[in-house]
């Protein structure tokens, strides 16, 4: 899983009819020092997470595997949103 | 599998019902010298492993094919700790 920061939200009307009711979330990868870095990307939030929060997210066919996603045409979902997070003995999130 | 080493702890109270209870470690690769490279990613702990020990991770699919992730939105597991690692003939690294 990547851990993420939420930076934006994304607005679809025309989309498959597996996705109506979806919520899009737009989030960048961070570092070990919690800065992010890498390309945006979207995935699909269940969880109800929200700009600024950070969250893990889930890949490829492990993306399909939530209640909501099952079955559905998505490759990237949030899974966790991260209460406290310690790397390399530092405390990046709490 | 990638090899990797513990390098944190990740806490989550709201996440997918399925993974409720499981442990998720903060891992990054490391080289043959067994310097860290690259950022860090997160899998769920399997075997019991703790920070500061070399590990492998199942990715992708793969990474479901436990009892504890089957079904799971889980797309990395740590499924090994390394006791020793050998590379062209020299042991790089053994567990203390």
């Amino acid at each position: 899983m990547l851990i993420s920061k939420v930076i934006g939200t994304t607005v679809s009307t025309i989309k498959d009819e597996q996705l109506v009711g979806r919520k899009l979330l737009i989030l960048r990868q961070i570092d070990e020092s919690g800065e992010p870095f890498g390309k945006p990307y979207v995935a699909v939030d269940t969880l109800d997470a929200g700009v600024g929060d950070l969250v893990l997210t889930a890949h490829g066919s492990s993306g399909r595997q939530t209640a909501i996603t099952k079955n559905s045409p998505v490759d990237a979902v949030i899974m966790a949103v991260i209460d406290h997070l310690s790397i390399e003995g530092k405390t990046i999130h709490r | 599998m990638l090899i990797a080493r513990v390098v944190g702890t990740a806490i989550s109270t709201v996440k997918d019902e399925k993974i409720k209870g499981r442990k998720l470690l903060v891992l990054k690769q490391t080289d043959p010298a067994g310097n860290l490279i690259g950022k860090p990613y997160v899998a769920i702990d399997l075997v019991d492993a703790g920070v500061g020990e070399l590990v492998l991770t199942g990715h992708g699919s793969s990474a479901r094919q436990s009892d504890l992730t089957k079904d799971c939105p889980v797309d990395a597991v740590v499924m090994a700790v390394v006791d020793t690692l050998d590379v062209d003939g020299e042991t790089i690294f053994r567990k203390e």
